[in-house]
């Protein structure tokens, strides 16, 4: 499997990463060459092989229902460029 | 699955068609805190208030899955008669809209928490079908996006960010519009049985992707359009009959339909594209990397099981079995869970045909007319049982009983005190009501010959006779004395 430039162009935009015309084909170049390298751990037979989802054997943490968070709109809003009334504030966005 | 009934078919220009519906339901889970963080899920509340940094998206944070959640999605699981996965797994669902601050929604793609299942819906008391349900899967809720503050910007709160919802997806199972409306009534019932979605439309406890396409008959299944997120019962019906008429005219004139995602407008009547832009449904779904498989055993199912309360199809036909109700009045009594508990309240020890009679016609008529609920009833159910029982002693008429009803629930006390008290009593002694007949008797020669020629009169000496008594008089015994002195 490898990628062409079209959609080294469309998974940049998908993500939001601005990709020039420049970057383009080194981008392809690194992205292929990763996908090589995945190809190759295709050729290993895991017939039979549960897929391993953690190192050690654990099972996920679970918490109780209950409010332990929030209430820090002050800190929550800290970083963003714009905002009012306690809402972020973002340019007019109307699917 | 369900056979195509020919008043459901759409009539067109070319012959009968038929629709085709499937539903996604969002139903938020009731639970105190967040999906993955412990900020309150509760409705409203100041902007960004109910956000934690893991609902903001912080770097670093980790999602901590809650366990109630969990919990609410195998109870309904159960409520659905559905298959629980004993294991599953959280998936990112990637896209990018100023709500989402993760650039991901965490939902469940490949492996859901629940399988396949299905829902009985009545469609009248002679009438059921069935509705696949083709999965059950957890994911987070995305923040609200505010347009109309300001002309040039739009406003964000997070309060919803991370909420727990359970997309609950139904097979394609619907042929009508009233069929899919019925479907969600019933699926909202069930969930508030259950206690996992308090299936409060307003406030948007319950949206609904509506999948619908046409097509003939005995043809395969045809293109379909999805319209998002409708958010009433009416509404969910009115854009299902809009979209199917729009499919049937393209079609008709020989277009074909793009599959595509629609939005209905209730106040124009139409369903109009989201002119959403390219590529916008590449998701790339992938496993949370910071979120191990969800994995429980069957004990841990089992004991949720047990702790289900009788959901409604179990308790209409206990009702059906132990009342004697009929399946029209044991389903009004189940569609909620405070219903069958008053009714079962009131219906102790007594007639319950009757008490099913006065808890449906006069209180919930009543209930309906104030937009009241049960729980702020100013009728009891002690006090419905108390008037019952009047009217099964003969010790007041149902006509009289009516009057008792409105007493009691305008200035409340024991419907007995209040008959005692008031003289509502009916009169049964006989001597008092022969004295009435005689008086209307004499008074009425013409009437009485006209009664001789044409027995239906009867009704107009039982009217006077009642007028007389104020309304007093046991029915029966004025009719039996009436056709005996008149001689019909």
């Amino acid at each position: 499997m490898s990628v062409d430039l079209a959609t080294v162009r469309r998974i940049a935009h998908l993500s939001r990463i601005s990709v020039s015309e420049d970057e383009a084909p080194h981008l392809q170049n690194e992205l292929n060459a990763i996908l090589g390298f995945v190809e190759e751990l295709n050729s290993v037979d895991v017939t039979g092989v549960e897929p391993m989802t953690s190192v050690l054997p654990m099972r996920m943490k679970k918490r109780v229902d209950e409010i332990t968070d929030g209430y820090i709109q002050q800190k929550v809003l800290a970083n963003a460029p714009a905002r009012e009334d306690g809402f972020f504030v973002v340019p007019k966005v109307i699917e | 699955m369900n056979t195509p009934a020919k008043h459901k078919l759409i009539a067109g220009a070319t012959g009968d068609w038929e629709v085709v519906i499937g539903l996604e339901i969002h139903a938020q889970v009731t639970s105190k805190s967040k999906l993955f963080s412990g900020a309150s899920t509760e409705f409203g509340g100041e902007p960004n208030t109910h956000v934690s940094l893991v609902d903001a998206a912080m770097p670093g944070m980790l999602p901590v899955i809650n366990e109630e959640c969990v919990k609410q999605a195998i109870r309904t699981g159960l409520a659905l008669k559905a298959k629980i996965n004993h294991r599953s797994v959280f998936d990112r669902k990637n896209y990018f809209y100023p709500d989402l601050p993760q650039g991901y929604q965490i939902s469940q793609f490949k492996h859901p928490i629940v399988g396949e299942g299905e829902v009985l819906v009545d469609l009248s008391p002679t009438e059921q079908i069935k509705v696949g349900i083709e999965r059950l899967h957890l994911e987070q809720d995305a923040g609200k996006s505010l347009h109309d503050l300001s002309a040039n910007d739009s406003h964000v709160d997070l309060n919803r960010s991370g909420v727990a919802l359970m997309e609950i997806v139904s097979k394609p199972d619907m042929r009508s519009a009233d069929e899919a409306k019925a479907y969600v009534s019933k699926l909202r019932t069930i969930l508030r049985y259950a206690g996992t979605c308090d299936g409060n439309m307003e406030q948007g406890s319950l949206r609904a992707d509506v999948n619908v396409s046409v097509r003939k008959p005995g043809d395969p299944f045809g293109t379909r359009c999805e319209i998002k997120n409708v958010n009433s019962i009416r509404f969910i019906g009115q854009a299902i009959d809009v979209e199917a008429r729009r499919q049937i005219g393209i079609l008709e004139d020989g277009g074909k339909i793009d599959q595509e995602t629609r939005l209905y407008d209730p106040t124009k009547g139409e369903t109009r594209s989201m002119r959403s832009k390219e590529e916008a449904h590449d998701y790339r779904y992938f496993p949370d990397p910071d979120l191990l498989p969800l994995e429980f055993d069957q004990p841990y199912v089992d004991a949720l099981a047990e702790g289900l309360p009788e959901l409604p199809d179990e308790k209409k036909a206990r009702f059906i079995a132990q009342y004697g109700l009929t399946p029209y009045d044991a389903g009004v009594l189940v569609l909620e869970r405070a219903f069958g508990d008053y009714f079962e309240d009131a219906a102790k020890g007594r007639d319950s045909k009757l008490v099913a009679n006065w808890v449906i016609n006069e209180l919930f008529g009543r209930l309906n007319k104030e937009g009241k609920d049960i729980e702020t009833s100013p009728v009891s159910a002690a006090q419905i049982g108390g008037i019952v029982d009047l009217i099964s002693a003969n010790t007041i008429s149902g006509k009289i009983a009516k009057d008792l009803f409105e007493i009691v629930w305008s200035e409340g006390g024991d419907p007995a005190e209040i008959v005692e008290k008031r003289g509502m009593k009916q009169v049964t002694d006989t001597g008092a009501i022969e004295a009435a007949v005689d008086e209307i008797i004499a008074k009425n020669p013409d009437k009485v010959e006209q009664a001789k020629a044409k027995p239906t009169m009867l009704g107009w000496f039982v009217g006077q006779v009642m007028k007389a008594t104020g309304g007093k008089a046991n029915p029966q015994a004025v009719n039996e004395l009436l056709k005996s002195k008149l001689g019909i």
